[in-house]
């Protein structure tokens, strides 16, 4: 079995928002405009929080960002009424785009706040639709999404590994926000095989996952604490 | 049937023959401001959910605070009704059908929010259990699926128990019609609403027996309604949501603002219709009384909602609950405990404020308080999600208001048309209740409540 998950070393971290960008990017998420992030309409599968950690003068800022934790017991999905949102057999928390009737009671239940909506549909005045990546679905207004961890690429090394008849290898899926991380903070893979580098940091005394006393057995890990 | 009560009858078959101006033109501005619900939703429905204020992380707003408002609303009539009818309350007779039609009207106004609330309302249906080649099913897991399934169970039950003590009525009315032979669209309305009643004893038989089923039907069905609909709530892991005490909180709630509802709806019957006979000073004094218990019953729900939150500090719930007695929403949160505890007490625990006006006043007071409520619960928490890095705000476009003026005005339309339509007394029942008044008291009705001497002497 597989189960996808994601490392992100909170403390190579340095904010530079490449992920973000590359987020966007790669999974066509629409820009709203300035009007509209001030209404809280920004969409970012991808944030960056700001965390200040001790008392000044001694402050320094952590960064850490934030994206769908893929949790295995995913508060958002018993409540979605048509499935729209449901766990797939690789750990992935799926969105079903055409099943969703935008009920929106998925983003009242993540405690992560990492779920978007798509109060208008998205916008790509010429040439701008040229940049869409053709490989992921635009979703039109009235619909929820969030990070899919780059479901499109992991669909792409599996069928080459198929074809290639070969398991597919550690590190051979990059996410776009993890190919773009300059530091090298993020790492991708299977957490169920012991020997990827997903896994072992998953079993470093660094380790911990966001909100993790709520029980959502998140696929994110967090490392944090060294210097 | 009985005869002396002829007389007394006409005020109730009045509004049904003949068109009288001043009902027409309320009809008609009402049918505008139901209008403004239509537009607004077309506008949206054209310009997309996104002309709604809703934002991250108040994904609900004020269309679902007023779904549950409207939810709430209709445990005026059906609940009060059948408990009423359930425990032979002789005092019922008259409130009854005006009851059970506030019932029905604001379950299909209510029914209407969720589907106004939707991102796309046109695919409504994937929430419907409809065999498909896919095999794809709605999500049973989810209170928004059983909230759907409530919801039409209990329409579905309430247009029954509204409908079935109403036939006898319609079959007066459609003999009456034919008899004046005039008013065809009423005849033939009337011929086919009565379902081919004459009154035989089996008929009779039936009947009661049909009423007697759903008044004990309906109660259980009408507490799993609000109980599910608070569910929507509780079931999430939200702060301030992720409560045991909801399901009987909402329940509490809705039956202390439908009550207002069936306060002020009689009121408004009594100076449009005259049907002052009918509904009495005492009726209003019983259900002024009704409206005191669950004031008491609510205000205890609430501090034993929020007592226990502030104790425990956990951090994510306190503040939300900091925010809402002390903060951005103490004033509306201190008013809706005004509204909606101390107004009551103050006007109903005395004789002279359970008069019509004095329930009139209470009345319009709990719904304001009420509708209050569940904003607070909507919004007030979804502003404030456990990672504090995405605090939210939230303000309703006109789009939001408008659908909320609208949809009084589609009640109002509703209340209208059934006014003009049907007695909203139920002749049989008040009928029947003087032939059993006339037969147990030889004649004299009961005094509702028996003089029974103070021990002290002065009087009771």
């Amino acid at each position: 079995m597989t189960r996808w998950g994601m490392a992100i070393d909170t403390d190579r971290c340095t904010g530079c928002g490449a992920c973000v960008v590359a987020c966007h990017a790669e999974n066509n998420i629409q820009t709203v405009g300035e009007e509209e992030a001030r209404n809280g309409r920004a969409m970012h599968w991808m944030r960056i929080e700001r965390h200040y950690e001790g008392v000044f003068p001694d402050v320094r800022i952590r960064f850490m960002p934030v994206l769908c934790q893929h949790c295995a017991a995913a508060p958002c999905e018993p409540v979605c009424p048509v499935y729209a949102t449901y766990r797939n057999p690789e750990g992935l928390n799926a969105m079903v785009y055409s099943r969703c009737i935008g009920t929106r009671y998925c983003a009242n239940n993540c405690p992560y706040s990492v779920r978007f909506f798509n109060w208008h549909g998205g916008e790509w005045p010429e040439p701008l639709q040229l940049q869409l990546n053709p490989d992921v679905a635009v979703r039109p207004a009235g619909v929820m999404e969030k990070c899919t961890f780059c479901v499109q690429r992991i669909q792409d090394v599996k069928g080459r590994a198929r074809s290639e008849d070969r398991p597919v290898l550690d590190g051979e899926i990059r996410t776009a926000c993890a190919q773009s991380c300059p530091a090298q903070a993020i790492v991708f893979g299977d957490l169920e095989d012991p020997t990827s580098r997903v896994a072992q940091l998953a079993r470093s005394d660094r380790a911990e996952r966001l909100l993790g006393d709520l029980g959502t057995n998140p696929s994110v890990i967090y490392l944090k604490g060294g210097e | 049937m009985s005869a002396p009560s002829k007389g007394r009858e006409d005020v109730l078959f009045r509004p049904l023959s003949g068109v009288r101006p001043g009902l027409v033109a309320c009809t008609i501005l009402a049918a505008m401001l139901a209008g403004v619900l239509w537009f607004c939703w077309g506008y949206q429905i054209r310009y997309d959910i996104g002309v709604a204020g809703i934002n991250r992380p108040v994904f609900w707003g004020l269309y679902i605070a007023t779904f549950v408002f409207w939810i709430g609303i209709s445990h005026a009539g059906t609940l009060i009704s059948a408990i009423l009818r359930v425990t032979s309350a002789e005092w019922r007779r008259p409130v009854t059908r005006c009851a059970e039609a506030i019932t029905v009207f604001a379950l299909m106004i209510g029914g209407l929010f969720p589907l106004i609330h939707l991102g796309r309302p046109w695919l409504f249906w994937y929430m419907v259990p409809l065999p498909n080649h896919r095999g794809l099913w709605p999500n049973f897991r989810s209170p928004l699926a059983w909230d759907m399934m409530a919801i039409f169970t209990y329409l579905s039950g309430s247009i029954l128990y509204f409908l079935l003590p109403m036939i006898p009525d319609l079959a007066i009315l459609r003999d009456r019609a034919v008899a004046e032979d005039r008013g065809r669209f009423r005849a033939r309305l009337y011929r086919l609403l009565a379902l081919g009643w004459r009154g035989t004893p089996q008929q009779w038989f039936s009947l009661e027996g049909g009423i007697k089923a759903m008044a004990v039907i309906v109660i259980p069905v009408a507490v799993s309604v609000h109980t599910i609909v608070s569910w929507d709530f509780a079931m999430t892991m939200q702060p301030m949501w992720h409560s045991t005490i909801f399901g009987p909180y909402f329940v509490a709630g809705a039956i202390h603002s439908g009550i207002a509802v069936l306060l002020v709806a009689m009121y408004v019957l009594r100076r449009v219709l005259k049907v002052g006979d009918y509904l009495t000073d005492q009726v209003f004094s019983n259900l002024g009384l009704l409206s005191l218990t669950f004031a008491l019953i609510w205000g205890y729900f609430t501090f034993a909602e929020h007592l226990p939150v502030w104790y425990a500090r956990e951090p994510s719930e306190t503040a939300i609950l900091l925010q809402r007695v002390s903060g951005d929403y103490a004033a509306a949160f201190w008013a809706m405990v005004i509204l909606n505890v101390v107004v009551p007490l103050g006007v109903l625990s005395f004789p002279r404020g359970r008069r019509p006006v004095g329930t009139l006043f209470v009345g319009l007071c709990v719904l304001v308080g009420m509708w209050i409520e569940r904003y607070l619960i909507v919004v007030g928490s979804l502003r404030f999600p456990r990672l504090d890095f995405t605090l939210g705000s939230y303000q309703p476009t006109w789009v939001e208001l408008g659908i909320l003026a609208g949809s009084f005005g589609m009640f109002a339309l509703m209340y209208l048309l059934f006014m003009q339509l049907a007695p909203v007394v139920s002749i049989w029942e008040v009928r029947e209740g003087e032939q059993h008044a006339s037969r147990v008291g030889g004649g004299v009705e009961p005094e509702p409540h028996p003089v029974v001497p103070h021990p002290l002497g002065k009087r009771a």
